[in-house]
Parts: C-alpha cells; structure tokens; sequence
C-alpha cells in the first residue's frame, strides 16, 4: 500500500486534546440552553392556570391577601402608557442624536464626546435611572409618583439602545445616495429627512422595536416612581400607576401560593408582549433590510 | 457653518451657497446637536442630583459612610453605611463572572467555529433569547425553583468540600449568595457570549486557514489563531458583563436574605447588594432613608461607571472591533 509521505497521522494526544474541547464547547452551549429552556417552561406552565378573562380584564382593587381572582388589567394599562410615553421621549432625542453623530458629527471632538457618554449611558444600571427621576423629578420638583415619571426613567434606559441602533442603520445608507441629493441642488436637511431617513426606516423601526421590548420588561426604575396600586388608573399624569413587571415583583414577594400563580401569570403576559414586540422587530427588519437592498 | 461639508461629504463640489440658501438647515441642525447634548446633559444631571438629594442623609449619619456595615437610616439617630452592601454587590458579581465567562466563551466558540453555518445564526438568536426574559421573570424562576432546587447541591459542597473557606459554615440554605450569583451569571451570559462571538467572528480568516494547512486540528486552530486576537474582547465583554451584573436589582432582590454582614460563606444565609437594597427598603423609607439609599445609588453609579468605562477603552484601543461594540 502507498503511504501518503511527509503527512503523519494525528498523534493520539492531540486528536484526543481536540475531541474533548469540541465536547466541551457542545456542553457549554447545552448548558446556556437549560436555564432558557426552564425559565420558559416553567413561565408557560405555571402561567397558563391563571391566564383567563378575569386576570386580564379586572384588576386588583378589594382583593385581599388570601382571595383567589384578581387581575392585572391595570398593570397591563399601565405598561402600554408608560412604554408608549417612554418612546415619545426617548425616539426623537435618539434618533436626532443618530442623526448629529453620523450626518454632521464627522469625527469632531462633540461627537466623540456624546458617542462616547452613550456607551456609557449604555451601562447606567436601571435602578439608578429610577433614583435619578425620584431624585429629580419627585424629591427637587415636586411632582408626585406618576406613570408619568415612570417612563422618564424608563426613556433614559431607552435612548442609548435607540441611538446605537439608529446610528447603524444611517451608516449602511450609501453615500451616493447623498450625493445624488446634493447635485440635484436639495439641502442638506431635507436630503436626510427625505433620502436617509427613508431609506434607513425599517432598519430604525426594527432597533426601536427591541429598544421598547427591553424597556417594557423593567421593574426596577419603576418600583421607585409609578409607586404600587391596586387600582385601575388611566392617567399616566396623575396618581399612582401600575406596571406589570412591577405588578409580578409584588405578587411573587408575598407568601401565599395564589399571589404566586398571579405572579407566574404576569409573568407570562409580560414575556409574550416582549416577545412579541421582539417577533414584529425581526419581521421588519427580515421582510425590508436596508442592508440587503442597499 | 457649511464650510467643511463637501470636502467631508467625499461628495462632488457642491458650491457653497447651495447650503447656505437653505433656510431649514439651521433649526434642523440645532436640533440634532441639541439632542446630543441632552444626552450629556441627562448624565450629568444624573450625577449632580444623587449627589444633591444624598447629602443630607450623609451628614444626618452618625457614622462613616464607607465603612460602617448596618443600615438603620430610618432610625432617629440614623446609622448606615455602604460597607456590607458594597462588599455584597462586587463578590456575587465577581462570582456570577467567574460562572459565566467559561461557559459564555465555549458558547460563543460553539456558535463562531464548531456549529453548523447555517444553524449558527438561529442558535445565536436562541442565545439572545436569554437576554430578552424581563429580569423579574428571572427573579420569579430563581425564588420559587432555583431557591428550593440549589439546597441539594449546596449541601453537597457544604459536606464534601467545607475545608474551602468559601463552602464552610453551619447552616446552609438556598436562599443565598450562591444562588443569587448563580441567577446573575445567566442573566449576563447572553452579553458576553454576544459580544465574544463577534469578535471571534472577526478573528483573520488567514491565519485559520494557514493553521488548518499546516496540519493543526480543530482545537490548536482556535488557540492559535482565534483566542489570541480574541482575548481582549472577551475581557472587555466580561467587564461589561461584570458592570450589568452589579446594577442588576430585581431578580436578586427576590433571593438576597437582606443581611448587612460581610462573608465570604458563600452557601449561609448571608448576603446583600446595593441595587437589592434600595428596592427592598425604599418602601418603608423616611425622608432620610430615601437619602441614604440615593447615596448608596451613588455609590453604584460610580463603580459602574468605572468598570464601563475600562471596558469601553479597550475595545477603544483596536479599530477591528469597532463592529462588536455596537
């Protein structure tokens, strides 16, 4: 038989060596799947004996500490006003802020200096966010513990995932699409409102998307400035508000077994409206990518 | 204004009064810095407030801020310090760390290198996934399964290994620093195992390639060619990791036994954070309890920011990651 010269076969060390780092690696993904896969499991499961009409259409008004029924309508309300009045504020300063660092920023010390506070702002804990609005907002001026001040804190957490993404999508628009503009004579603001914009919207809508999804789950901030009730508050101005991540903390940290299955059930709303929103996001951006067509 | 515009725009040369005639570029402009600015302005003011509402509780306290351990700042003579609580919040998240980053790097390995290309991208998603459970679902999950569920294996340490000082002690429970840091560690495996995967991603596709032709398996490829150019991006994920595992309130809040001792009995009813105590204790807060727990917000708006701030530089230094730091 002819033997291949010069190659010698693989050592049984080394193939050995090789074998158990590929088992390995299997192994550490096999083991970031578990916890996933419990997590979800355990949501469904537990969640799906109180996901009934009255959980979602009644709320928690005169239902004492050891009665069954009870809701989260109006923590559900209050989640909606509170991420929609969050993305109010947060999309504009975000995406103008996109905007600056791409079209006008140019490398300029300014646009360094912001790019970089949003890396930062990146990694502002959430729970600092909430202090900083009660410290602000409720302590120096005044206000009372609203929906409202809720989705300040929450549009602080929002507006760096918003000019992150925005900023990315404005970079793959080619230039030529710019210069075009330019010959044509149209100025430069409205070739980025009517050219860049446009062509970058999918891309923008699909990063605002996951920015709401990662708002809509947070508890902490609002813990410190929408305050707990029971009842059914439609004012995001006014008053105490729900939440529903909040509206799970509570439930999960009393002792009895029906404010856990509440919990549970909370908790399972709240993971399809962010899965959801996190579905619709990569349905945009899967059905017109700016990148693909570009 | 408009002076440097075409040079910069790589564009034609676009006469200049072209720009100037516009009336609407201006405000448009205005606007965009002005948003920019509120970005640094909000920081800022971040920081002058903490600092301003925190004051008066820190000089109604009768003891040292830094070193006292108790927190008692409801009390008429108030007393309380950061000591416990800091010491809390950076060992669970050096432990969650030191959990995570092993099985984060061989995930993100798995996912550049080892699995199929066209599973890779949906596994990758599955990944993110782990990101995208709110964290009280996970506080949720870690009080009423993991709690219960970590008491066998605690126990087993607590037997077979007391001799560590780490496992030892007489009372073990779930409730624990284990436990809490063990909840951290998934919540931040999904950021490392991102971030890490893109910069492998990026590792020169030559060098593999002359690593495989010269007859290095699979595995001496990687540790050639993908983990050296790698490796400051994975420290710099994990100090990312490291900075979010530390503001991280509500799942650990849950599971947290709320002491203000300092331990390293890692399997004892011990431990604390910052971020678990002002969400524990905010309710039944008095005007000078909600000052110390800003102050202690403070506290960890500081570290965090100190450890973001190292990561940043890093993946700073090296143009190539540019895209992972996204």
């Amino acid at each position: 038989m002819t033997v291949q010269t010069g190659i010698q076969p693989l050592s049984v060390g080394r193939r050995a060596k090789d074998q158990a780092v590929r088992v390995l690696v299997y192994l550490a993904f096999a083991v970031a799947i578990v916890p996933l896969v419990s997590v979800l499991w355990l949501v469904v499961k537990n969640g799906l004996k109180r996901f009934d009409v009255e959980f979602l259409t009644h709320s928690m008004r005169n239902i004492g500490a050891r009665d069954a029924g009870g809701g989260a309508y109006h923590a559900i309300i209050g989640t909606l006003e509170q991420v929609l009045l969050a993305s109010l504020i947060a999309v504009p300063i975000g995406l103008l802020t996109a905007v600056y660092l791409v079209e006008y920023g140019n490398g300029r010390r300014l646009s360094r200096f912001i790019s970089f506070f949003v890396d930062i702002m990146t990694g502002v804990p959430s729970i600092v966010a909430g202090l900083f609005v009660l410290a602000f907002w409720i302590l120096v001026l005044g206000m009372p513990f609203s929906g409202f001040a809720g989705a300040l804190s929450l549009s602080i957490l929002m507006m760096p995932v918003v000019v992150r993404s925005t900023e990315e999508m404005l970079r793959l628009v080619p230039n030529e699409l710019r210069e075009a503009s330019y010959a044509l004579g149209v100025p430069k603001w409205r070739t980025i409102v009517k050219v860049v914009l446009p062509t970058a919207f999918t891309g923008i809508v699909t990063g605002v998307m996951l920015a709401v999804a990662r708002v809509a789950g947070e508890t902490a901030p609002l813990l410190l400035t929408v305050f707990f009730t029971d009842s059914i508050n439609e004012d995001p101005f006014n008053g105490p508000q729900m939440g529903l991540p909040l509206y799970v903390f509570g439930q999960s940290s009393l002792p009895q077994d029906i404010a856990i299955d509440r919990a549970w059930t909370g908790a399972l709303t709240l993971i399809l409206i962010v899965m959801l929103l996190n579905l619709v996001a990569r349905l945009i951006s899967w059905w017109r990518s700016p990148a693909k067509r570009g | 204004m408009a002076t440097s515009l075409p040079k910069t725009e790589g564009g034609p040369a676009v006469s200049r009064s072209a720009f100037r005639r516009s009336r609407g570029d201006g405000p448009f402009r205005f606007l965009s810095v002005g948003s920019g600015v509120i970005l640094l302005a909000i920081m800022a003011a971040i920081a002058v407030f903490l600092v301003v509402k925190a004051i008066p509780a820190l000089q109604a306290n009768t003891s040292h801020f830094l070193t006292e351990l108790t927190w008692n700042p409801n009390a008429t003579k108030p007393v309380f310090g950061i000591g416990a609580l800091a010491f809390g919040t950076v060992v669970s998240s050096f432990l969650a760390l030191i959990i995570s980053t092993p099985v984060a790097v061989g995930v993100a390995l798995f996912i550049s290198h080892y699995a199929p290309r066209r599973l890779a991208s949906i596994l990758g998603y599955v990944v993110d996934l782990l990101a995208a459970v709110p964290s009280v679902v996970y506080g949720l999950w870690g009080v009423t399964f993991l709690v219960p569920f970590m008491l066998g294996p605690s126990k087993f340490l607590n037997d077979y290994l007391a001799w560590i000082p780490l496992f030892g002690g007489d009372s073990v429970v779930g409730k624990s620093m284990l436990t809490a840091s063990l909840v951290l560690a998934i919540m931040i495996l999904p950021i490392i195992a991102a971030i890490s995967r893109e910069v492998f991603l990026q590792a020169p596709k030559l060098q593999e390639e002359a690593a495989l032709a010269l007859g290095a398996t699979r595995w001496e490829m990687i540790r050639m060619a993908v983990l050296p150019f790698g490796r400051p991006g994975v420290i710099t994920a994990a100090l990312l990791g490291l900075g979010r595992a530390m503001g991280e309130t509500i799942a650990v809040a849950l599971i947290f036994p709320a002491t203000f001792t300092i331990s390293f009995r890692i399997l004892s009813p011990n431990g604390n954070s910052i971020a678990a105590n002002i969400a524990n204790g905010f309710g039944e807060a008095t005007p000078i309890g909600r000052g110390a727990l800003i102050a202690s917000g403070l506290v960890l708006f500081v570290i965090t920011l100190v450890v973001n701030t190292a990561a940043r530089l890093i993946i700073a230094r090296r143009k190539e990651y540019a895209r992972a730091a996204a």
